[in-house]
């Protein structure tokens, strides 16, 4: 279905979500639901550039936190509007995607992959250091209670839980378009053979960059209203392996080919890591998040997306 | 007639080891070029280095009258030189139709101005499959393609982006008779459509009957440039491929 | 700016101690990555685990950490040859490594760093031994054993190493396979075995890694991470698979992490590892003495 369409579709879908949420009335769904969604952003986010162009990021905690701190920061030199930051939180995390990619994407996709893992621990010691937005003591964000939005009074959970749903939503919208469009084509003959895309005329560069700089920025957007949501920030939250974790296991474990297998994987492996944390233990959570990835890239490696597809093909074309 | 691809005096050297010494080379607007060489005489070094995957040391390539310094490997196919790889390089997770896509859609229509429309493209990637044969597996994906059909691939896929100047590297190798003289046809018809054409192969017998001129390659010097007739006889190119 | 140059030289050799220490760390990425080509991410989590391996051996039956690292070697040979197998069976066979070999790597790092933390807890952890504690004195120049002892163990793991590879058949092949397969089968010999016992050997040294570094600082499971950087930064500045690169380069990253942290502080040392990795990448991919 076209753009107008599925965009159509998108809107009815998250204000049925919407409307739902309020019916039940329950502050812990928006709480989870708004890891769930910030996942989603995340993971979505991850497989442009990795399940797309075949190149690994190993730091989307490094461009999560860096739109965290984004928020700290301007909290504290001249508070704005959530909205507001998730923009700054973009751009901040976008300009180091391009950086980065800059400085190493002309070498081979493993370089990259390293400098991005280097990435995260080198950010986290600039943050634990600078004590503006906290150091490692944190920083506490304080915020209102409800908003105010064209008269009506908002909790600030709700309000949040449906700007990341807005994100979300954005960034399938976004990750569908790209998968569909040149772009998508120019991205898939980087990750399938690079020299041989350089050769049919594709300028490689300039794609991989583009992609680093919409991953990070999608990132960044995930990471920004997050010191709102949590209230105070550490460097040890802002950059937990959680995030690094997930954004790369959802996508593999849901598939990476199109927009659909990190949405699948997002709320999957996100609901379970909710009911574990509740009723195990945030780190056994982790563990079988970890060899869960390690077995499906053995196994089953385009992912649960990947297996119905076989499963669904007609038996003639198998 | 200025030449349509003038190699001058290009050197490539790997840590010590000098791949290429100072060579130079020429081929006309709709010439046919074989370019033969012992293994690692620097033949595909030669052609990396043309294409930009490689960066050369000294000299400087120019076609269509204009240097090459500097420029990417995707800028220098999108002026009109196009290769073929030796180990076929498909996009593997991509129906045939959709590796044609590629090319068509970052030179040709990129030449063309704005998106055209999806028909367009689909027939325009129909039609090249059609001249190379291939039109009945359109939408299998290339690991379900004989060896033949995938140099036929390489070949259509580089022919996509329209080129000037097609390099052929080694397209005929391990392929039986009938399947080399089908290779030769298609090349010789992309000839006749106005395309200059340097094939590069060790089979004697298809470099023979297609090229206008000869060119050999030892040892990254160039030894011989000529009719076929004479560079076969030449005593350095005799030497050379039977050992001193 | 007043430096001191008893305080200029210490921080130099304690810095070029510290280079052999990492030395030791990297030799073992050089190998896999260097000459198998395998971008083993989870090396640095393996030397933990070689770490709290030597912690839970000297402080449970009172042996030296290096002794019991050496105990543990064959476990962490066989290790890395399973690991190897998996790899070469899942990825490397069907020509799929980029990707997923990469996030199979990241998974074990995972795996392992969570594993560390369900055992043993987040706190920090130490070894106790004769030469932890004093220090020689040569002049103006003060060497705290616990540096000096990994230093001269790892130069020691060095020399062994370098003499396997150039001695005898099985190293000579092992350098053989980064360079030339066809030849390699040629010889008779299996490439596929040859890079099985090469990555058993890769892992093998972070046994050896992991004790030196417990000896040299109080570890907890994250620790790995702030290694991952460095030990890629010394790979790609001493040019991949060449070991006296390694070592040379090694030193010198040694030597700017000890003065950064002498004048600057110590909380700025990952970021060193980092800002030559990438100052390397940008100017000299091929490192100063690569091939």
């Amino acid at each position: 279905m076209g753009v107008v369409k599925f965009s159509t579709v998108t809107i009815g879908v998250g204000l049925l979500v919407l409307a739902f949420a309020h019916w039940l009335k329950l502050d812990y769904f928006y709480f989870a639901g708004y890891t769930i969604l910030q996942f989603i952003v995340l993971a979505t986010a991850w497989n442009i550039l990795g399940g797309y162009c075949g190149y690994v990021n190993f730091g989307s905690a490094a461009f999560f936190a860096l739109g965290a701190y984004s928020s700290v920061f301007m909290y504290k030199f001249y508070p704005l509007p959530v909205p507001v930051l998730v923009v700054i939180g973009a751009v901040v995390s976008g300009i180091v995607g391009f950086g980065m990619g800059y400085l190493t994407l002309r070498l081979r996709g493993a370089f990259f992959a390293i400098a991005t893992l280097a990435l995260a621990v080198v950010l986290q010691t600039l943050v634990v250091n600078w004590d503006y937005v906290g150091g490692s003591r944190g920083a506490y964000i304080v915020s209102p209670d409800t908003v105010d939005i064209a008269g009506f009074q908002i909790n600030y959970i709700e309000y949040l839980f449906g700007l990341m749903l807005a994100l979300a939503l954005i960034a399938l919208a976004t990750a569908r378009t790209i998968e569909r469009s040149q772009l998508g084509f120019g991205f898939g003959s980087i990750r399938d053979d690079e020299i041989a895309a350089e050769a049919s005329g594709v300028p490689t560069l300039r794609l991989k960059l583009i992609a680093t700089t919409l991953s990070g920025a999608f990132m960044g957007m995930a990471g920004a209203p997050f010191p709102y949501y949590i209230g105070y920030l550490q460097p040890s939250s802002a950059f937990g392996l959680e995030y690094t974790v997930n954004s790369i296991a959802m996508p593999m474990i849901g598939g990476t080919t199109g927009w659909v297998g990190p949405l699948v994987g997002s709320i999957l492996l996100g609901s379970l890591q909710q009911i574990a944390t509740v009723t195990i233990s945030s780190a056994v959570n982790l563990l079988i998040v970890g060899l869960l990835l390690v077995a499906f890239v053995i196994i089953a490696p385009n992912g649960l997306v990947g297996l119905a597809q076989e499963y669904l093909r007609p038996r003639r074309q198998r | 007639m200025t030449p349509l691809l003038h190699v001058d005096n290009i050197s490539k050297r790997f840590y010590g080891f000098v791949a290429l010494d100072g060579i130079d080379l020429e081929v006309h607007p709709g010439e046919r070029l074989g370019l033969i060489g012992p293994n690692g005489s620097g033949k595909s070094t030669l052609v990396n280095c043309i294409c930009g995957t490689l960066q050369n040391e000294d000299g400087t390539v120019y076609f269509d009258g204009k240097s090459l310094d500097g420029l990417a490997a995707h800028q220098r196919t999108r002026r009109g030189l196009a290769r073929s790889f030796q180990l076929p390089r498909p996009f593997h997770s991509m129906t045939l139709a959709d590796n044609l896509r590629i090319p068509l859609l970052y030179t040709v229509h990129a030449r063309m101005g704005p998106l055209r429309s999806v028909g367009d493209l689909d027939a325009h990637c129909l039609e090249l499959l059609d001249m190379f044969g291939l039109a009945k597996k359109a939408k299998q994906l290339p690991r379900h393609l004989t060896q033949v059909e995938m140099r036929k691939l390489e070949l259509a896929r580089a022919m996509a982006a329209e080129p000037k100047l097609l390099i052929a590297d080694e397209s005929m190798a391990g392929l039986s008779h009938s399947e080399i003289d089908d290779i030769l046809a298609l090349l010789m018809r992309l000839n006749e459509r106005g395309i200059s054409i340097i094939l590069i192969e060790h089979i004697m017998s298809a470099v023979m009957k297609f090229s206008q001129r000869l060119a050999v390659l030892v040892s990254g010097k160039k030894v011989a440039d000529g009719k076929p007739e004479d560079v076969v006889r030449d005593p350095e190119v005799v030497r050379a491929y039977l050992g001193q | 700016m007043d430096i001191s140059v008893d305080l200029l030289i210490n921080a130099i050799v304690a810095g070029l101690l510290l280079g052999g220490f990492y030395a030791a760390v990297t030799v073992g990425i050089s190998i896999s990555f260097g000459m198998l080509d395998i971008v083993n991410v989870a090396h640095p989590a393996f030397i933990i685990l070689g770490s709290y391996i030597a912690y839970f051996i000297n402080v449970n039956f009172g042996l030296d950490p290096i002794v019991a690292s050496i105990i543990a070697l064959p476990a962490f040979y066989a290790l890395g040859a399973l690991v190897y197998q998996v790899y070469y069976l899942s990825f490397e066979k069907r020509g799929q490594e980029s990707l997923r070999g990469l996030a199979f790597f990241f998974g074990l790092m995972f795996v392992t760093e969570v594993s560390l933390i369900l055992v043993f807890g987040v706190d920090y952890r130490y070894v106790k031994a004769a030469y932890i504690g004093p220090s020689i004195h040569i002049g103006l120049i003060d060497m705290p054993l616990r540096m000096l002892v990994p230093c001269l163990a790892a130069l020691a793991l060095f020399g062994v190493l370098e003499l396997f590879v150039s001695r005898t058949f099985l190293g000579r092949a092992v350098m053989g396979v980064s360079q030339d397969q066809l030849a390699l089968q040629l010889m008779a010999a299996d490439p596929i075995r040859i890079k099985r016992i090469a990555f058993g050997i890769s892992i093998a040294t972070a046994s050896i890694a992991g004790a030196l570094l417990i000896i040299i600082q109080p570890i907890e499971p994250s620790v790995g991470r702030e290694y991952i950087g460095r030990v890629f930064a010394i790979c790609v500045l001493g040019g991949l698979g060449s070991m006296p690169g390694t070592l040379i380069a090694a030193m010198l990253l040694g030597v700017v992490e000890s003065l950064t942290s002498t004048f600057y502080g110590p909380s700025w040392a990952p970021a060193v590892a980092f800002g030559v990795l990438l100052l390397t990448l940008a100017f000299r991919p091929a490192g100063l003495l690569g091939r």
